[in-house]
């Protein structure tokens, strides 16, 4: 697979917030990334500085093998993006919001070629009332024939489906999988909900307060049959080391940050229960979770107390 | 560069708002007008009430040249205030509206972008003059036609003679549009660190009224500052209207009594210009669209 995004050690403070802490990952081409974290959890700043919104305090970004802050102009040719909001000019119409649109972008569309884009996201009939007059669920759909006007390879999505009502979220899910299966897109999509993720997204990365607690296949990640297991000893940091070089490497999910997590067998439970014992780790909690939802939850739950 | 500033002209054309201040500025010369045409007589007479003692004036005193004269003295105190609707709504106007964010996330340059957004503003500021060009001498001109200018400065009056009137104004607006320029660029700069345009466009007409305040008293304290002040020399246009004398004390046409004044003033309102845009640009590349 090739890889079409790297992101390696960014941080982001804010004064006495660190917003995003070290965080590192990469998408290949075709991907669709889930990004799952609860709100707050830096998603949002760090889709913000794959586009330049915002500028990292450190870490470096790697899109399609250009460094994203000095080939800045060269890369964004070839993203599209919706962050948060779809927000366009509301004085405007969906054809002149998506005319003007075009040409910041670079290329100058044809009043067809216009129409032909509002047809794809179903705005044909409204292609001259201003955007003021539409509903929520069509503004989206707006901002995403805005990110994707001038045909980009990646597409980055931050929570799109938020504020649309069941239709829309399903509209917005659909035309993601389109866009996936049928155009070959890149995309990096945002959600704090686990269950929107688990249905589009090829490979999934979770974080919590800036920091990455578990990225990896979204198949493996989201097997009903697996459990999710984690463990409190007196020293963390030594029985991850230990986990990480004994035969349970393969089944580490949680990178070094507070307790180490696998997902496993639930049968293989006493197995690794002799295991900590054998590489002398002090055991003082093992909790094992039904699936990965409950996991993501059980996240959720702790960084809301 | 071009696409962006056709584009930001364009979003400006669109918008109702930009409207108002054209509107606003046709009604209130309307009404200037329309007061001068009725009672013009009488107002005349109290202004000059002083000099008919000593002074015949023969001619129209109330001509179109002395309308648009009254009209810019009355006017280009109130026009920073409809520039400021524009220009300090530039930047926080799309940071509201949140369109900043999707407008950056397109392969454009933000220097460029800025730029392009500063010369949209100043496009429009010096189509509102020229509108007030337009209203207030040309209007004024075939309602009320045209005769020599008398004018009563501090303590001494001055006429110009007619033939020598026209060039003077395109001098007068041209260092107008400089002054809400300069203003506009003052609203633009602070147009940079708000995420809504009443902040900007309140400490635009803040910053306004607290340095007119400070160029027009006579305090030591402030003397200093004064020069540097940019209202100040906003008001420059009006050494247009001083015509030099010879030995006879006859006007000698075709001369401006401070020339030096004009050009110190502009060179200090085109320093604020630089310095405030400049300031804008570097503050916008380092900027975090939170928005």
């Amino acid at each position: 697979m090739q890889n079409i995004i790297s992101v390696k050690g960014l941080s982001k403070q804010f004064h006495n917030l660190t917003a995003v802490n070290q965080l590192s990952f990469t998408v290949n081409k075709g991907d669709v990334y889930g990004f799952l974290g609860q709100n707050g959890a830096g998603k949002s700043t760090t889709m913000r500085m794959l586009l330049t919104l915002i500028k990292p305090t450190e870490g470096s970004i790697e899109i399609a093998g250009m460094d994203l802050f000095k080939h800045r102009k060269e890369v964004l040719k070839n993203i599209g993006a919706v962050i948060e909001k779809p927000d366009v000019y509301k004085y405007l119409s969906s054809y002149e919001n998506l005319s003007l649109f075009a040409k910041l972008s670079g290329i100058r569309l044809s009043r067809q070629q216009i129409m032909q884009q509002l047809a794809t996201v179903g705005l044909e009939q409204r292609a001259n009332d201003k955007v003021r007059t539409f509903s929520q669920g069509m503004k989206q759909r707006l901002g995403i024939a805005v990110a994707l006007v001038h045909n980009p390879q990646i597409i980055i999505l931050d929570e799109p489906t938020n504020g649309l009502d069941p239709q829309g979220i399903a509209d917005i899910r659909n035309m993601i999988l389109h866009l996936s299966n049928e155009l070959k897109k890149t995309i990096v999509v945002s959600s704090h909900l686990l269950s929107e993720i688990e249905q589009i997204a090829t490979r999934v990365l979770i974080i919590d307060k800036g920091k990455k607690l578990i990225e990896g296949d979204a198949n493996e990640l989201f097997d009903a049959s697996q459990t999710i297991v984690e463990i409190e000893t007196t020293n963390n940091n030594f029985a991850f080391e230990q986990l990480k070089q004994s035969s349970w490497n393969n089944f580490l999910l949680k990178e070094r940050i507070t307790k180490p997590v696998l997902k496993m067998n639930k049968k293989d439970i006493p197995q690794l229960h002799k295991d900590l014992i054998t590489m002398n780790i002090e055991l003082i909690a093992m909790q094992p979770k039904h699936s990965l939802e409950d996991y993501f939850l059980s996240i959720t739950s702790n960084s809301q107390l | 560069m071009f696409t962006l500033l056709q584009i930001e002209l364009y979003k400006i054309f669109k918008r109702p708002r930009t409207y108002i201040a054209f509107a606003a500025i046709t009604a209130l010369i309307i009404i200037i007008q329309l007061g001068l045409k009725v009672d013009g007589k009488e107002y005349a007479d109290f202004v000059l009430a002083d000099l008919q003692n000593t002074l015949e004036i023969n001619g129209k005193i109330i001509n179109g040249y002395f309308v648009c004269y009254v009209i810019l003295q009355l006017l280009l105190v109130h026009v920073p205030l409809l520039i400021a609707l524009i220009a300090a709504d530039m930047i926080s106007g799309e940071a509201n509206m949140g369109t900043l964010r999707v407008l950056l996330t397109k392969p454009i340059s933000r220097t460029e972008f800025i730029i392009a957004k500063f010369l949209a503003a100043a496009i429009y500021t010096i189509l509102l003059l020229i509108w007030i060009a337009v209203f207030a001498l040309l209007a004024s001109i075939i309602i009320f036609g045209t005769d020599d200018m008398f004018l009563v400065k501090n303590a001494y009056a001055v006429q110009i003679e007619k033939v020598d009137i026209f060039w003077r104004y395109i001098g007068a607006f041209c260092f107008a549009a400089l002054a809400m320029l300069t203003v506009a660029a003052l609203g633009f700069f602070l147009s940079n660190f708000a995420e809504n345009s009443i902040g900007p466009i309140v400490a635009t007409m803040s910053v306004i009224i607290v340095t007119t305040i400070l160029s027009t008293m006579s305090i030591p304290l402030f003397n200093k500052i004064k020069p540097y002040l940019f209202t100040t020399h906003m008001v420059a246009w009006k050494e247009f209207f001083d015509v030099k004398v010879n030995d006879a004390n006859e006007t000698i046409r075709g001369t401006v009594q401070n020339a030096d004044k004009i050009i110190r003033s502009s060179i200090v309102l085109i320093a604020h210009i630089i310095l405030f845009v400049g300031a804008s640009v570097w503050v916008f590349k380092k900027k975090n669209v939170l928005s």
